[in-house]
């Protein structure tokens, strides 16, 4: 398959299949008609507010809503006691743990919901946050992982039976401890380096929400609400709240980006149902920006004690990874139950070498809850980090180039499917010639030769890249599953009589495209010009049951789904078009868009006139029904592996700190191009993410557990100044075993780029003896570093 | 108190209290739900609007404070029922994912172009500094605004 297929073009100048074509949803959103949650105005909604502890840990003695209560305007306040009666106290969260809905007995982490308010207007509810009064003793305060672990250190979840120390769990593992130990006893040279992925937020620039309509009389909940898998949502509330599946319709419009936080079920939407329940009127909760960035999902918050081994020459022998992960105050990662630390178990890499051997921790801490957020692909982003930072300590180790040590190291492209040391199997690729494909782009041979000048005069200048191997599209049912519900998705297709057809996914788009891929994605297989295809989607009642939008699992998952039921379409057609042509199915050869009898091209019938024919009056043979629908569930065989090499140019200035980043080029090989306009689109906005979170963004916390990236004054996000003109790149490997051969690439850049930055800056100040320091290197950190005194971003500040 | 503002074209005048931010009263008093709200400090540009010709973060002023103004917000971008060459160029171009931020970068990126019809890539890039989009890494934005430039005709908008 190449990267450009040609294909027909419909009347309307779009693609006949894959290929670039403007998205059809765009329509409404540049005309400033997008339907967003706060967008959702019902007759008689009330508006609610949440109350937020100013203490990461704190004893609640008492609430006093009196003064809240009396008001005008306001409806009703709830509390932890109010929904305790209510057995609504405490919900699960998405890992099997469980998350204060209202905080009753104390509270765990700054930010955390304490009360709701309901009352005739936003700003009077917010009002009534002031006037209640809660009287906290305040307990000392774990804002350290590590200090987590300490012997005398206040337990956070003392609500947990018999619970004695901060655990969320002891060890987890990956790979062969002894094969890997041996391997590193045997090798010339071993390096090791403490990493942190500090605590970063996604931060979409819509905040969580939802408008909740309990209709007091049918007993029908619907609820608009910001999430990434409402199908999911919809099941949990069921299991929550004890309400009827089939009463419940979780509706989930536009949504103003996603990127992992909008996965969890959060305080604020269940509060929002219980406060239309209780008042019989529809509520509206939408968070500020300082709630989404202290509340909801953050991302990382990993410390990774990182070990490579190698020969003299450069051949990768092991890598090890000692991890302790932060999880906050709950357990509140939304990943596959069989995958307590994600998949970070692929830090093995692109690099063929047979020992790898990963431990990880997790414990409590008086911070947020989440984890697994922020296009992480489920933590690989994390190994990525890990593994390409390590690759370039031990290059500097052995003083030989980074690029020279990973062409040394890549896979090959025989070695595929690639079966990995901590038991992944890589389904394609051909990583060397990537890697040349971005070191050609970039111009590498050549940079190295302006960065010898450039040190020479004093001038510092930082080449960096990162190889990246992610497996997405989760997942395989046997294996996966989220709080016991597998991980695989519906699609439904109807062909209209006249042959416009409307297909209905389980996924649920944030700015993705789904509404043009997945019409492109039919109209591959069909041949139905993509304007004649409407995607429906985002709407529990209207759409089958799937698992949602993270882990780069829409295409891989539910793209398939869409493309199989495609071909069960055609495979009705031909029956319908062997019945009007009075010949045997058999007869029949397929050519885009028509069924024609083989031989004699002539004879045929379109998709169209089949629609037609098989809605109308055509006698069809025995048992097979009319009209030109199906359905189907994919459950896919295992995930995709999608890949790339990135490569980052940076200048920094020794005597501020300042890094700029001077280009950036990208090659990525996400096998098949639904639409590569989008797909690029997919991967700048993932590279702005890694420049970001490199150079910008940090959760920090200071000893009392105060959040100090509370808003965005605080918490930096990189705007058009840091971000320069991306130059992108492709090569295509299919997946063998996906139904169009896409692999997905929603998270890939977020996922590779970081290390690329950071390496790039390391490679500028290594002249001072600097061989790691943590992100973001702002200049403050950048010119601690190059003091020999860099920041620690995973200690409390002071 | 009372307020009149022109909004395309259009007066409106509603009793608000005198708090009210403008991008509330927009979106709530008015439902003209094109501007949207992106954060508390004043830093993501997700709402802006021009009042009287020139761009503004309408969470940073009072509705009170519009009296009396010409506000134009994205809905009055399309003119004669034809799109803007800036809605024009955010479509042909990508330069936009999930919307959140589009109106308000359209609205700076419009006016960034009346100003200065030859108006340099960088100095674009400057100039739509104030506004944070999460989803596009800028790019396409750039592009975007870029095409409206050339294709903007010499009627000049508000
Ligand atoms: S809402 Fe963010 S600048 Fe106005
Ligand atoms: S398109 Fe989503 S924030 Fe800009």
């Amino acid at each position: 398959m190449t990267a450009v297929e040609e294909v027909p073009t419909s009347a309307a100048g779009n693609p006949i299949g894959f290929g670039r074509m403007v998205r059809k949803e765009d329509v409404r959103f540049v005309r400033g008609e997008g339907n967003y949650v706060d967008d959702v105005n019902l007759p008689g909604m009330l508006h609610g507010a949440i109350l937020r502890s100013p203490f990461a840990h704190a004893k609640i003695n008492s609430i006093d809503t009196s003064a809240a209560l009396e008001l005008p305007g306001v409806v009703a306040v709830v509390t932890g006691k109010d929904l305790e009666g209510l057995g609504l106290a405490w919900m699960p969260t998405l890992s099997y743990d469980t998350q204060a809905v209202l905080a009753t007995d104390k509270v765990r982490f700054q930010g955390q919901e304490v009360a709701f308010v309901i009352a005739e207007s936003r700003y009077i509810a917010r009002d009534a946050l002031e006037l209640i009064d809660v009287d906290y003793d305040p307990l000392p305060v774990v804002a350290d992982a590590k200090k987590a672990l300490d012997p005398g250190a206040p337990i956070i979840r003392d609500d947990k039976e018999g619970k004695t120390d901060n655990i969320v769990y002891e060890k987890w593992e990956a790979g062969d401890e002894a094969v890997t130990d041996a391997a590193f006893a045997g090798a010339d040279v071993v390096v090791t380096q403490e990493i942190l992925y500090p605590r970063v937020h996604p931060s979409p620039m819509e905040t969580c929400g939802s408008v909740a309509h309990m209709d007091p009389v049918t007993g029908k909940l619907i609820l608009w609400t910001t999430t990434q898998a409402p199908h999911a949502h919809r099941t949990v509330y069921a299991l929550v709240a004890g309400l009827p599946e089939h009463k419940i319709q979780v509706i989930s419009p536009d949504v103003g980006g996603g990127f992992g936080n909008k996965v969890p079920i959060y305080p604020g939407y269940v509060l929002s149902i219980v406060g239309s329940i209780v008042a019989k009127r529809p509520v509206k909760w939408m968070e500020d920006r300082s709630e989404n960035l202290m509340s909801t999902g953050f991302a990382r918050d990993y410390h990774m004690t990182t070990s490579i081994a190698s020969t003299k020459e450069g051949k990768i022998l092991g890598v090890k990874v000692d991890v302790l992960a932060d999880h906050g105050a709950f357990n509140g990662v939304a990943q596959p139950t069989n995958y307590p630390a994600g998949f970070f178990s692929i830090f093995s890499g692109s690099y063929d070498y047979p020992a790898a051997y990963c431990k990880v921790k997790a414990v409590y801490t008086n911070k947020a809850p989440g984890g697994v957020a922020y296009a992480c692909s489920f933590r690989i982003t994390e190994a990525v980090y890990a593994i390409e930072r390590i690759v370039d300590c031990l290059a500097q180790e052995l003083k030989m180039d980074p690029a020279e040590l990973r062409l040394k190291n890549l896979l090959r492209p025989e070695q595929f499917p690639y079966k990995s040391p901590t038991g992944w199997e890589y389904d394609s690729g051909e990583y060397e010639k990537t890697m040349k494909v971005a070191m050609e782009m970039v111009g590498y041979d050549e940079l190295r030769k302006e960065q010898a000048e450039k040190r020479a005069k004093g001038e510092y200048m930082g080449i960096g890249i990162s190889f990246f191997t992610e497996g997405v599209g989760a997942g395989p049912r046997k294996h996966m599953d989220i709080l016991g519900l597998g991980m695989a998705d519906g699609c439904d297709l109807r062909v209209h009589p006249t042959g416009k057809a409307q297909v209905r996914l389980s996924v649920q788009t944030q700015g993705q495209g789904h509404e043009t891929t997945f019409a492109q994605i039919v109209s591959h297989e069909l041949g139905i010009p993509p304007e004649d295809i409407e995607v429906i989607h985002g709407d529990t009642d209207n759409t089958p049951f799937g698992l949602g939008t993270y882990g780069s699992r829409s295409t891989p998952v539910s793209g398939a789904a869409a493309a199989l039921v495609a071909r069960k379409v055609r495979d009705r057609a031909r029956i319908v078009a062997a019945a009007a042509l009075e010949c045997a199915p058999d007869d029949l050869e397929w050519e885009l868009g028509r069924w024609f009898v083989k031989g004699d091209p002539e004879r045929g019938k379109t998709i169209q006139e089949i629609a037609m024919a098989a809605h109308g009056s055509l006698e069809l043979p025995e048992g097979v029904e009319g009209h030109l629908d199906a359905q189907v569930v994919y459950n896919p065989p295992d995930l995709t592996y999608p890949y790339g090499c990135y490569i980052c140019v940076v200048d920094v200035d020794p005597g501020t700190g300042q890094v700029k980043v001077r280009r950036f080029v990208a090659v990525d090989d996400c096998g098949t191009r639904i639409n590569p306009m989008i797909v690029e689109g997919q991967v700048h906005g993932g590279l702005a993410d890694g420049v970001g979170m490199a150079l910008m963004e940090l959760i920090a916390f200071d000893e009392d557990g105060n959040n100090l990236g509370g808003s965005f004054m605080d918490y930096l996000l990189p705007t058009s100044m840091e971000c320069p003109d991306w130059e992108l790149g492709e090569t295509v490997t299919p997946s063998p075993h996906h139904p169009i051969g896409a692999k997905g690439v929603g998270e890939s850049a977020t996922v590779g780029s970081p290390a690329a930055v950071v390496n790039a800056v390391i490679d500028a100040i290594a002249p001072f003896g600097v061989r790691h320091a943590d992100m973001p290197l702002t200049p403050a950190n950048v010119w601690r570093a190059i003091q020999g005194n860099p920041i620690r971003t995973d200690m409390a500040v002071e | 108190m009372q307020v009149s503002v022109n909004i395309n074209g259009v007066e409106h005048s509603r009793d608000v209290e005198p708090r009210t931010l403008l991008v509330h009263f927009i979106r709530d008093d008015l439902q003209m739900r094109g501007t949207h709200w992106g954060c508390d400090t004043s830093n993501c540009g997700a709402c802006t609007v021009w009042v009287d010709g020139a761009p503004v973060k309408s969470c940073t002023m009072l509705a009170v404070q519009a009296e009396g103004a010409e506000v134009t917000t994205v809905e009055g971008l399309v003119k004669d029922g034809a799109l803007d060459p800036i809605q024009e160029g955010f479509t042909e171009c990508h330069g936009l994912q999930c919307g959140y931020c589009t109106p308000g970068m359209m609205m700076t990126g419009r006016w960034l172009v009346d100003q200065n019809p030859n108006i340099t890539r960088e100095e674009i890039r400057e100039g739509i500094s104030g506004n944070i989009c999460r989803c596009t890494g800028y790019k396409n934005i750039l592009d975007a605004i870029e095409y409206a430039r050339d294709h903007a005709n010499s009627e000049v908008s508000a």
